[in-house]
């Protein structure tokens, strides 16, 4: 229920009605309908690789999903979401770039310390698992 | 009639009575003592008629002041709490020696080690520093509140909830037995099968909720409700160590959340993230709870840096030496303390390039702090110095915390972790920085706003009386944990076979005893400077003769805070004022907007308690009723769009006028 | 805020120490709202971060290649793509001032938004029915848990959807409804977004192996 509460409590200023913070833009249906189109084929494609099994390499395949996923991230960030440099003076954008580097942060130090953690602590390849007492 | 298991089982879940510890002394005897204050306080509240106005002026008050004072007060009663955890420790191990058990068989003192770094990290450092950004915050940058006034009591009523279940432990049921961070493979189903982690988990995640939306909270105030012209390099600095550790809550808390929600999982739903078993990994755990573990050490320190700032500025007379330097430090480790987590864990094996990498960030990140030591030494350099109680602290914590601050940098060096890992040695060096970081900077800022949130000001002597008492016992009782440390004893053991060692634990627990004084000269000092709060009277609104605005305006402040919002030119900006000849405005009063009071953070915050209760104890329609209840009225207040009304201006004219009277009488 | 540095006082007058009007900051609620969405994506990381790591943890059980139904996943994302553009719509119909049309394209949105939900509990059953539940492997912990997370939010969002829905119903277009409205559209393109990387990184790559 917590999700709730930050959007409604905000009587404070609500009554002056104000709206000067929303420059943030509304967009308009053109940028919806091409940021819908944009994300429909930013979908298909990854699905359609996989599902087709179209590239030999897994690899290649997985990091072409990657970047088609990092790319539909931005497009629903700019169309959906209305993403500028300028609302809300620039906190937002700062808030959002601030917010990217702590989710790489995370993503990639856990992934990085527990990768080493599992090669220098669980020897577990199957001779060892053999030879074990 | 409840003879029938079932219906037992059905209304009260696993809570039997074997689960009240009667057949404890210590705890019945505690209990004893807190029914016998409990109904002393509520009879006096009764005789004193303050039940209708204690509900009405502070429980469902939206004013940031109240809200943060009431931090405050709930921060000491849980330090308290703590501490009596922490002296019986201390008594315990100066006495378990040779054969000695000691008084606490080792399942209590496990729960005792656990409970004190629950209750002094989440429900006595975070509430104080939470409730002082909200009292001082606003003030300082010449708003009338902060951004989201309801949110800001709901936070205040659900770490005060949080609170409350982990109080719930010592007299129904067990607290967790794991240490203050609950590592599985202990903390899972399989070793920990009872209700302690439970009420860990439960009464963090209240609390956690409450320390998130706060936040939120106090970074929208920051940003958006600065005065006219306070641009972000014209801030004081404490609020720009305040934005940095709201910065900080905001970015690590939901690590936390989600973290125990996956522990929670574990020991609810039967999954495998942090098992032995089925491809679980406890180290994951340990490696996601230190994400947000050590941030949450700068969110402490960083306000009480900010404290500092402030005071040796105001009791040195001089402006605050490299302000944008000390913005840049600031800023600085805010994104550092972000890489350094591994070093909490060297000794789990992750190899020579991770353990390299975060002891060099470690390292890194004493820079800036060191950067901010010479920052306040040039301040004094040749400053007109007070030694006033405030900076008593200041002087106190810049000695102590360069000593925390050295030890740290040679923890950080991964082979001499090896050695001191989970020893007293550590022990120490985080309650030097701790203490003499973050209670002294606490223990500093109460005395220094204090005037501002109550009209007077704190009697010196018995402050004095506390610094002393509480700088020589940190000492006694934390020097000694070095020299335990280096000769390899680890930390959380109740008996000790080597007689030679006692010496040292004697001393520790003389230290503890001298702080148990400085605790009581503190709650003296209360009382006394109420009884000559007269005499103590601050009819200026600047008892300090102090640099930012919080100073400009009335000892207690009005509820508006300001009549008019005041206009920035200049870092100190009351200095600034106080210097260019200021005139106080005293006519042309309008109706000022205000939020209204509502209970419904009160009721939440019942509700919070009632689910958890429910949870701990497998009370699943307790659980249910108490959710529902939780969403309903959460939906209901938004059904409530008459939220705000004007004090008329009549009111602002008679409040003023009333202040007009007081600074007159004063010359 | 610039307005206000100090020209005054280069010039010698006297400077202005007090706003003589009342003083109306700019609303916060976007830039709080916006907050708490960060922090939610740092709950989203946390989530991700598990599933990097004990992902390939099947403890000899299913792994993602023989679980995961593709089709119907692409089913079901196209089900929060559609509720995206109609959510889109309402919020131009707001614009509009269209109380009826933006009412009418909310209850749209969240019919899309019970078929996702729908659609992963359908998944979510078949897959535990098969022996394939939470507790089966830390891999499928950790599946359940992020996508039922993701889940949960959407859940969220729909209640709070007719919650909305009923109080544009009953106080029309206002400001505090648009507001509300705002950020509404914002939590639901985050949950969008949260989705990319579910579909992308759980599954899509799951499937890859």
């Amino acid at each position: 229920m917590s999700m709730h509460a930050p959007s409604h409590e905000d009587a404070f200023e609500a009554h002056h009605g104000h709206s000067h913070g929303h420059d943030a833009g509304h967009g308009t249906l053109k940028s919806y309908i091409t940021g819908f189109v944009l994300s429909v084929i930013l979908t298909a494609i990854p699905f359609w690789l996989v599902m087709a099994d179209v590239l030999d390499s897994p690899v290649l395949t997985a990091v072409i999903i990657m970047a088609l996923g990092a790319v539909q991230i931005v497009v629903h960030m700019i169309f959906f979401l209305h993403m500028n440099t300028r609302s809300e003076g620039g906190w937002t954008m700062m808030a959002l770039i601030f917010t990217i580097v702590l989710v790489a942060i995370t993503l990639s130090g856990s992934l990085w310390v527990m990768h080493h953690l599992d090669v220098n602590m669980m020897p577990m390849s199957p001779e060892m698992m053999r030879n074990m007492p | 009639m409840f003879s029938d298991p079932d219906l037992l089982k059905f209304i009260f879940g696993r809570l039997t009575l074997e689960a009240i510890p009667y057949h404890e002394p210590i705890l019945v005897a505690t209990f004893a003592a807190v029914v016998i204050g409990g109904i002393a306080l509520l009879g006096l509240i009764t005789y004193y008629r303050f039940w209708g106005a204690l509900w009405r002026d502070w429980l469902t008050s939206v004013d940031h002041k109240k809200i943060g004072i009431m931090y405050v007060i709930l921060a000491l009663v849980m330090l308290l709490r703590g501490f009596a955890d922490a002296i019986m420790m201390r008594l315990q191990q100066a006495i378990a020696f040779g054969g000695s058990e000691g008084y606490l068989p080792p399942h209590h003192y496990d729960q005792i080690f656990t409970a004190h770094g629950v209750i002094m990290i989440f429900f006595m450092a975070m509430p104080f520093v939470t409730g002082l950004m909200n009292f001082v915050v606003p003030l300082q940058i010449g708003a009338r509140d902060v951004s989201f006034p309801f949110l800001n009591n709901f936070s205040f009523w659900m770490t005060t909830a949080g609170a409350i279940i982990i109080m719930l432990s010592l007299f129904v049921g067990e607290f967790a037995r794991t240490g203050w961070l609950a590592y599985p493979p202990l903390s899972g189903a399989d070793y920990s099968p009872g209700v302690g982690v439970d009420y860990y988990i439960w009464g963090l995640q209240v609390a956690g909720i409450g320390t998130t939306l706060s936040g939120i909270n106090l970074i929208a105030t920051i940003v958006k409700m600065r005065a006219p012209g306070m641009t972000m390099m014209k801030m004081p600095v404490f609020t720009w160590t305040s934005l940095c550790t709201n910065v900080l809550i905001v970015a690590t808390f939901p690590v936390l959340t989600a973290t125990l929600a996956l522990l929670t999982l574990d020991r609810y739903a039967g999954t495998n993230f942090f098992t032995n078993d089925l491809g679980g990994d406890p180290m994951m755990y340990v490696n996601l709870i230190w994400i947000w573990g050590h941030p949450e050490v700068y969110i402490l320190v960083l306000p009480a840096f900010g404290i500092f700032s402030e005071v040796v500025a105001t009791f040195c007379g001089k402006r605050l030496f490299g302000y944008a330097s000390m913005v840049y430090a600031t800023v600085v480790i805010t994104i550092l303390s972000y890489i350094v987590w591994l070093h909490h864990f060297f000794t789990m094996g992750s190899g020579a390039s991770v353990n390299a990498f975060f002891g060099i960030t470690t390292m890194i990140i004493s820079i800036p702090t060191g950067a901010k030591m010479f920052n306040w030494l040039f301040t004094m350099y040749r400053g007109r110095i007070r030694y006033e109680v405030p900076m008593l602290w200041t002087v106190g914590f810049m000695v102590t915390f360069v000593i925390g601050g050295m030890t740290g940098v040679l923890l950080a060096v991964p082979p001499a972790d090896f050695v001191l890992h989970n020893s007293l040695f550590l022990i120490a060096h985080f309650h030097n920085v701790i203490i003499g970081g973050v209670v002294f900077g606490l223990m500093a800022g109460v005395y220094y706003w204090f005037p501002k949130a109550f009209g007077f000001r704190l009697d010196p002597f018995w402050g004095k009386m506390s610094f002393w008492f509480w700088l020589s016992g940190f000492y006694f009782a934390f020097m000694p944990l070095y020299v335990l440390g280096l000769m390899g004893v680890t930390r959380r053991v109740s008996q000790f076979e080597d007689p030679s060692l006692q010496i040292w634990f004697v001393i520790a627990a003389f230290g503890a005893f001298l702080i148990a004084l400085g605790i009581l000269s503190l709650l003296v000092q209360f009382v006394v400077s109420f009884i000559r709060r007269e005499e103590l009277r601050d009819t200026t609104g600047d008892p300090w003769d102090a640099r930012t605005l919080e100073w400009s305006t009335a000892s207690p402040p009005p509820d508006y805070n300001f009549a008019f919002t005041p206009v920035v030119h200049d870092q100190d900006s009351w200095w600034d004022m106080k210097k260019r000849g200021h005139s106080r405005p005293l006519a042309g009063f309008k109706p000022i907007h205000m939020p209204k009071n509502t209970g419904t953070g009160v009721i939440l915050g019942a509700l919070s308690v009632a689910f958890a209760f429910g949870m701990i104890w497998y009370i699943w329609w307790l659980a249910c009723l108490s959710f529902a209840a939780m969403v309903a009225i959460a939906i209901g207040h938004t059904f409530n769009y008459d939220r705000d009304f004007y004090i008329p201006a009549d009111v602002v004219t008679a409040t003023e006028g009333k202040r007009t009277e007081m600074l007159a009488s004063e010359v | 805020m610039t307005d206000f540095t100090d020209h005054s006082v280069r010039e010698g007058q006297a400077p202005t120490f007090y706003l003589k009007e009342e003083h109306h900051p700019e609303g916060s609620t976007m830039l709080g709202f916006w907050l708490y969405l960060m922090s939610d994506c740092l709950i989203f990381a946390v989530l991700f971060a598990t599933h990097g790591v004990l992902g390939r943890n099947y403890a000899a059980g299913p792994s993602p290649a023989d679980l995961f139904d593709l089709p119907l996943v692409a089913v079901n994302t196209s089900m929060l793509l559609f509720s995206s553009i109609t959510y889109g719509l309402a919020m131009l119909e707001m614009e509009k001032a269209n109380r009826n049309s933006t009412l009418a394209w909310m209850a749209v949105t969240a019919l899309f938004g019970i078929a996702f939900v729908g659609l992963e509990l359908y998944e979510f059953a078949h897959m535990i029915h098969e022996g394939a539940g939470p507790q089966r492997s830390a891999f499928l912990s950790s599946f359940f848990t992020l996508v039922g997370t993701h889940g949960l939010h959407v859940t969220s969002g729909i209640v709070w959807m007719f919650v909305l829905m009923a109080q544009v119903a009953k106080h029309g277009l206002i400001v505090e409804n648009k507001r509300r409205l705002m950020c509404l559209s914002m939590f639901w393109h985050f949950l969008d977004v949260v989705w990319i990387g579910v579909f992308s990184f759980v599954y899509l790559m799951g499937v890859l192996g």
